[in-house]
């Protein structure tokens, strides 16, 4: 009984992943048309780094707003908040001559002050986070404008690392980046430890088991990826590798995919966005996690501020702008229900991905700003009006459409009943129109 | 009388969905100016049924055919049935809360003038259509601000608007306390003398008995047989082994209760109404739970009950204004829910979709999320662990779900409410409170449940049961509480409780003693 449905499973499949499935075919195929479209620049090694240190920071804010998304809020104020601490930083190397790694533990403070302030009002005072991070985003810009007098502040080089920064190449010359290598291999033992692990708790548990071969496909292919990646990263120009803004980015990624999937906070976000009275009378503190999600946004924020600054060696009053409006469109085209409840970490950073290729590509092939704007905006709205439609047809997606029909064919087989005896009833009829 | 033709048949339907025959060969046939009443367990295939006649599942969607009025009929959508006088009103109400009961009832039909609408002419037939229906509230009024049994009978005026002749009720009571309840029965007799046909789906199996001309049964998707109430002797038993296909002995498991000493006290509560303080929702209230024993509180809808369990349970409701709360001979202090389960409480709420679950949660994690502390070392959640304990309650549950990953809102009725009380039994609680733990739940797996709420008690648990159904709280319980208008007015043990004497405590202030 493999096949299709198993197909699905090397990708991690789950009904509730089947989005996020969809979403990184899309991710692959555009891809695949920018390559060769472009003639094969958009893999190369100086386009890639170049793709993941001029995107980053996007990513980092889409990690903290699908959190703030999935509990039923959502913040306006990231690019804003990026811009104030960004200008703050600056000036406090620049006036006070502050050390730059202490200015980053500024950075953060500030950014988890100003989460704690739009928190307050968010979770204990009961303002919808819309209009406080609306204000906060009016007030944040401007703040910006006021410390920097609405001019660029240029920072210190050594500040630029986080932003701009590669891994110091050591070791034996081997043609590529070492450290990238090992960073790479690193990776690659994580994810074949990790899937063996996975197959081995569910044995101990009894858990319906993957199919070995399903395993081993999925291992071939994402050994491959990581392969061809971390060769194409380290090969680069002599004196990059792959970039420290997206190891900043990666750290994160695993970190708060853990602190989502496995912890009680991460459990807690998806009871208070699915189902707040629920959560509360189950004794969740629904306050207090909207106010840390608040003050975890407002640092993350502050950290992409940071980076970006870095990059470009200098913060200035327009830095920032419609920030939110990326973040917001990744979460959403990496599969987050607006109303809260749904969404994942891995899912944003898919649609972010999704949104800085096509931006990367399009530059790539000289397309300009204008149109890459309605470009982007279109495949938003395509992105969640597949899911829209999927989900009102009773079908996730195309693979679950080519499953379904395979479950017709066994039916024609088995003469379907239902579960008979008292009190059986129990599966409601799937909520599907067939076809006819 | 067999001049007149039936005013509906439906032949021969049968409904397919991937995977499950929903509907197969089903046939009814109701009789002009009847109440027919369809009975069989959730899932047997009532709404289905109901939804394909009402051109909710267009024509061609289906296989057989549906006559009505002597004409074969092809309904490609809602409107397309409205149109012909077939209103379908649905368990959960389709009002809008915010807009007053004119609005409401000619919301998608409104008369106009000139191309604007009329509001003089909608309210003239508003208020006509609320006396139709035994309303004399304002059509001004917000809907909101009705209870939901009138809001019931506004639905009703709603359709008695588009000149209904066939309306379908679906659990139409199930949210009624007894006196709404009968006046909706009421009007739907009423209805009848007027030539409005009615086909109703009910659990309550009293109420059919009560009103109904004829019933069919449905059980696996299939008609099993109808009835006709006046010459078949039709009684709720009768009624039960159709839709099970076997007689119940009884409809609650045996039981010997071994009932321990009081170990759970709540001594002269009193709480205020969350907006308007001047009004106190539970007068200084004291009752008492020993271990080993299931305790029903008794009340109408809005007496109090649920405003009293919830305050109790970490002041979930209102304003705490005085009382204490003692256990195990222990004064304790329940500040919030955390506190309560913290002191081993467990509130399972009468609104399961609303306060009860996340739908869009699994099993395993809907199972394991009032106490995560429990499998977590630090924060982390042991998510093997996670799995073995879901796992073991649905099996000792029989929670019937193809595996604990299965999503919550695959379930029934009556599985989510297994799943919900494996929640809060995995929390260990020394008390559970359980708010109509059978609402909206077919007789066999309501057998279930009673049998849990027993293996409960069995265990040394205090256990309350607030129901709305007397028979139910009569059957399982030890003793009963009755609440009258937030105090409580009579402690009676059910063994010697006289359905009557416990409805007399349940309307009035004054406490009686009963008579033998």
């Amino acid at each position: 009984m493999s096949g299709i449905k198993d197909i699905k499973k090397v990708f991690g499949g789950g009904s509730s992943n089947l989005r996020q499935f969809t979403i990184l075919m899309a991710l692959i195929v555009i891809i695949v048309i920018f390559q060769v479209a472009t003639g094969g620049l958009t893999l190369t090694s100086g386009n890639l780094i170049n793709l993941v240190s001029q995107y980053s920071y996007i990513l980092i804010l889409a990690i903290g707003m699908v959190m703030l998304i999935i509990a039923g809020h959502i913040d306006l104020s990231v690019g804003s908040v990026a811009a104030f601490s960004g200008i703050v930083v600056a000036s406090a190397m620049k006036v006070w001559d502050l050390p730059w790694p202490l200015a980053i533990v500024l950075g953060l403070v500030v950014g988890a002050l100003i989460g704690a302030w739009q928190g307050f009002w968010v979770a204990f005072v009961g303002v919808p986070a819309f209009i406080v991070t609306l204000g906060g985003m009016l007030i944040f810009r401007g703040g910006n404008q006021f410390i920097g007098n609405a001019n660029t502040i240029p920072v210190p080089d050594g500040f630029t690392i986080i932003g701009a920064g590669y891994l110091p190449d050591f070791g034996p010359n081997t043609g590529y980046n070492n450290p990238t290598l090992i960073l790479g291999l690193i990776v690659i033992v994580a994810i074949v430890y990790g899937e063996f692990r996975a197959r081995k708790t569910r044995a101990i548990l009894g858990a319906e088991q993957i199919p070995l071969w399903v395993t081993l496909v999925k291992l071939v292919v994402l050994v491959g990826v990581v392969v061809a990646a971390t060769l194409t990263f380290a090969g680069g120009r002599v004196g990059t590798s792959f970039p420290v803004s997206g190891i900043i980015l990666g750290v994160l990624i695993v970190g708060y995919s853990f602190l989502t999937r496995n912890t009680i906070f991460g459990r807690h976000i998806y009871a208070v966005g699915g189902n707040r009275p629920a959560a509360k009378l189950s004794g969740v503190n629904s306050r207090r996690v909207d106010f840390l999600l608040m003050v975890n946004m407002g640092v993350l924020a502050s950290l992409a501020g940071m980076i970006f600054v870095a990059r470009s060696v200098a913060s200035g009053p327009q830095d920032g702008l419609n920030w939110e409006l990326d973040a917001i469109a990744a979460v959403f085209i990496g599969g987050a229900a607006i109303f809260g409840g749904i969404g994942t970490v891995a899912g944003s950073i898919i649609g972010g991905l999704v949104m800085a290729v096509l931006n990367n590509g399009l530059q790539l092939l000289g397309v300009g700003i204008d149109r890459v704007q309605i470009i982007k905006g279109l495949v938003l709205l395509i992105a969640v009006s597949v899911d829209v439609y999927n989900k009102s047809q009773g079908r996730p997606s195309l693979i679950g459409l080519l499953t379904r029909n395979r479950k017709k064919e066994a039916v024609a087989e088995v003469p379907a009943v239902m579960p008979t005896g008292a009190g059986s009833s129990d599966l409601t009829p799937p909520e599907s129109t067939p076809q006819k | 009388m067999p001049a007149i033709p039936p005013i509906l048949e439906m032949r021969s339907i049968t409904k397919e969905f991937p995977g499950v025959k929903a509907l197969s060969n089903v046939s009814i046939t109701v009789q002009n100016g009847e109440i027919h009443a369809i009975c069989g367990e959730n899932g047997a295939g009532k709404s289905t049924l109901m939804k394909v006649l009402s051109g909710v599942y267009p024509y061609g969607t289906y296989d057989g055919e549906i006559i009505y009025q002597t004409e074969e009929v092809r309904f490609s959508s809602i409107r397309a049935s409205e149109a012909a006088g077939i209103a379908i009103i649905h368990q959960e109400l389709a009002l809008i809360p915010h807009l007053s009961i004119t609005e409401n009832i000619f919301l998608g039909n409104e008369p106009t003038r000139f191309g604007a609408i009329d509001w003089k002419t909608a309210q003239l037939r508003a208020r006509e259509l609320l006396a139709r229906v035994g309303l004399s509230d304002d059509p001004d009024t917000l809907v909101r601000n009705i209870g939901v049994g009138k809001q019931q009978l506004v639905e009703i005026a709603k359709a008695l608007n588009k000149s209904v002749r066939l309306l379908i009720l679906d659990e139409p009571t199930a949210a009624l306390n007894s006196s709404d309840s009968q006046h909706l029965l009421d009007l739907i007799v009423g209805l009848k003398g007027k030539g409005i046909s009615s086909i109703m789906i009910s659990h309550k199996l009293n109420e059919i008995e009560q009103i109904a001309d004829s019933i069919t049964i449905l059980r696996d998707g299939k008609t099993i047989e109808t009835l006709n109430v006046k010459t078949d002797g039709v009684n709720e038993d009768r009624i039960i082994r159709g839709m099970v296909g076997r007689n119940l002995e009884s409809r609650f498991p045996d039981r010997t209760p071994k009932i321990g000493e009081v170990f759970f006290e709540v001594k002269n509560w009193t709480v205020q109404h969350p907006q308007v303080s001047e009004r106190m929702v539970v007068k200084d209230s004291s009752f008492y739970v020993r271990r080993g024993e299931i305790v029903g509180f008794a009340g109408l809808m809005g007496a109090g009950r649920t405003e009293l369990a919830m305050s109790i349970f970490g002041r979930s409701y209102g304003n705490f204004v005085s009382g204490q709360i003692v256990k195990d001979g222990e004064e304790i202090q329940v500040r919030s829910v955390t506190e309560a389960i913290d002191h081993g409480m467990a509130y399972v709420s009468e609104d399961r979709k609303v306060l009860g679950l996340n739908l869009l949660d699994d099993i395993k994690r809907s199972v394991v999320s009032a106490k995560l502390k429990k499998i977590a070392r630090g924060q982390v959640v042991d998510n093997a662990q996670e799995f073995l304990i879901a796992e073991r309650y649905r099996k000792e549950l029989r929670i019937k779900a193809p595996s604990v990953e299965a999503g919550m809102s695959t379930l029934s009725g009556g599985n989510q409410q297994k799943v919900v009380l494996a929640k809060w039994m995995f929390t260990d609680p020394d008390l559970l409170i359980l708010d109509e733990p059978t609402r909206g739940i077919d007789v066999g797996a309501k057998y279930e449940i009673y049998g849990i709420i027993q293996q409960l008690a069995a265990q040394g648990k205090g256990v309350i049961v607030i129901s709305s159904e007397l028979p139910e709280l009569l059957g399982i319980s030890d003793r009963i509480y009755t609440i009258f208008e937030g105090a409580i007015t009579n402690d009676i043990p059910a063994a010697e409780a006289d359905p009557e004497f416990v409805m007399k405590s349940m309307t009035s202030a004054k406490k009686k003693v009963q008579h033998a």
